[in-house]
């Protein structure tokens, strides 16, 4: 099946209770899907067919603040027309659950894949989990929801794929049974946010200056705080659900996957299905003796620093490897891991490759030259693998 | 969708000495009723009772809610609330209503 339809499917199981969506290329087939079964009384879900993606997430932010599950999906401009709400929704502490189909920003108007939708929202109170295959969709779209919805995370949350690449993509995934996910994910029950006569909230107020901080900062210890719940949550899943198909996710999730990493010199760091590429490329390194592996990151945010300081540790040559940038900086991924091997006392030395923007393909010949210059230690700070 | 209450009490908590709550949630019930909003109007509407033929136009139109129906064909407006928008002087029919600068 189409990893779109893996999502689909999982958003089927969760059972949401109101669906909004904008359609928009790459992630139409998400939402069409799932119209279709709201139409054929296989979800029991709202769905409201708005007139814009800000009209979309303010939808979701106006039913998840009565108390019920909601689910939104979208790409590129239709994430950018979001930003203004998404700030409120975390702000309000809602756990909505969304689908980002990664897609690059105009202009000039592109569709096809990259990442700078996504890491543009990086600042906006969400989570981000990032999958790589059919797989990972379907988990990640369950588990977010139980890791937002969990009291003490109260986040809303974004799991991006690649458009096309990955969206696309025809895969074998496993689906649980109904019963389990239900096990699993049971009904949403509202902490702190509800529409009841009987109990009038007043939700979203003015946050004047001398509340503002203090609100914030219970947002980010939130966020701070769902390492460990996403933690438990990945492995509470890969326990219940243990890996089907060989090769289609980790055995047990875990915020970043390590390949090959265990006496690795030089490593990949990388997102999303590019890391199906750099897999096979390094197959190839390791049989001829080169000691590199990848740390593929799937918690995005919160930025799991402790996870990747461990794994880097022992490792002499980085090769950051993004499909975003930061006009005028690096690399958003780039910066941050240098910022944690600075931490970490590390004297690895660092370099970020510019790939894939706006679907241009990666091919296992720019990984292989990126492996080469890495290793050497040849080339600009900033590489772009055109 | 299941009756379900909120456990107030569970969401405060404090940074320093300031109590805050999950998502800033407040459970305050009739706060508009304390606090009073028309504090920064500029213009305030006035009616000529002469004029007044009690057509309720401005009643349907004001968008603060705040022209009331004190009786059949008596419209009252309420200045803890008015904010001078000015909206039911332009509906009136009979221009019964005008705009007179607020001075304090
Ligand atoms: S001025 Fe505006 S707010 Fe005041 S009574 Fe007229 S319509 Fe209502
Ligand atoms: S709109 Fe004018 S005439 Fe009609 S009730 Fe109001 S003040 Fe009177």
């Amino acid at each position: 099946m189409e990893a779109s339809h893996a999502i689909s499917e999982a958003v089927k199981m969760i059972k949401p209770d109101v669906i909004a969506a904008y359609p928009i290329t790459p992630q139409t087939h998400i939402v069409e899907r799932l119209s279709e079964y709201v139409a054929n009384g296989e979800i029991g879900a709202e769905y409201i067919r708005v007139e814009s993606e800000f009209a979309a997430i303010s939808a979701c932010l106006g039913a998840e603040a009565t108390g019920v599950r909601a689910y939104t999906s979208t790409s590129s401009q239709g994430l950018a027309l979001m930003f203004e709400v998404l700030f409120i929704v975390s702000g309000m502490r809602l756990p909505i659950g969304m689908t980002v189909v990664n897609r690059a920003l105009s202009a000039p108007i592109n569709i096809w894949n990259d990442h700078q939708d996504s890491m543009s929202c990086r600042d906006s109170g969400w989570l981000q989990l990032y999958a790589e295959t059919a797989q990972e969709c379907f988990d990640l779209t369950v588990m977010q929801y139980k890791i937002s919805e969990n009291k003490d995370v109260l986040l809303p949350s974004m799991v991006g794929l690649d458009g096309f690449t990955l969206s696309h993509v025809y895969e074998p995934f496993f689906i649980p049974e109904q019963k389990e996910i239900d096990d699993f994910l049971p009904e949403y029950v509202p902490t702190h946010a509800i529409l009841e006569p009987e109990q009038p909230l007043t939700l979203g107020p003015i946050g004047f200056p001398s509340h503002y901080m203090e609100l914030r900062k219970t947002q980010v210890d939130a966020m701070e705080g769902s390492l460990k719940v996403i933690e438990k949550v990945f492995k509470e899943y890969s326990e219940k659900f243990p890996a089907q198909i060989k090769g289609t996710r980790p055995e047990t999730y875990y915020h970043i996957e390590e390949y090959k990493m265990d006496d690795a010199q030089v490593a990949f760091v990388a997102i999303g299905s590019v890391c199906g590429s750099i897999k096979d490329v390094i197959d190839v390194l390791r049989s001829k003796g080169e000691k590199v592996g990848l740390v593929k990151i799937v918690t995005y945010r919160p930025f799991p620093m402790e996870a990747l300081k461990k794994s880097l540790k022992n490792v002499k040559k980085i090769a950051v490897v993004e499909k975003a940038l930061s006009p005028g900086a690096n690399g958003p991924v780039f910066e941050e891991i240098c910022s944690l091997l600075f931490e970490a006392k590390s004297d690895a030395e660092v370099r970020n490759f510019i790939v894939g923007l706006g679907g241009r393909d990666v091919k296992l010949d720019h990984i292989q030259k990126i492996f080469d210059m890495a290793k050497k230690g040849a080339g600009k700070k900033q590489e772009w693998m055109f | 969708m299941k009756k379900q209450r909120i456990d107030y009490g569970s969401l405060k908590s404090k940074i320093g000495n300031v109590e805050v709550t999950t998502g800033a949630v407040l459970e305050s019930t009739g706060s508009t009723s304390k606090t009073k909003t028309g504090a920064w109007r500029s213009l305030r509407p006035l009616v000529d009772d002469k004029k007044c033929i009690g057509c309720g136009r401005c009643w349907t139109y004001c968008p603060e809610g705040c022209v009331h129906k004190k009786a059949e064909k008596v419209f009252q407006v309420d200045y803890d609330y008015c904010k001078g928008c000015g909206i039911c002087a332009n509906e009136c029919p009979v221009k019964a209503i005008t705009m007179v600068m607020e001075e304090k």
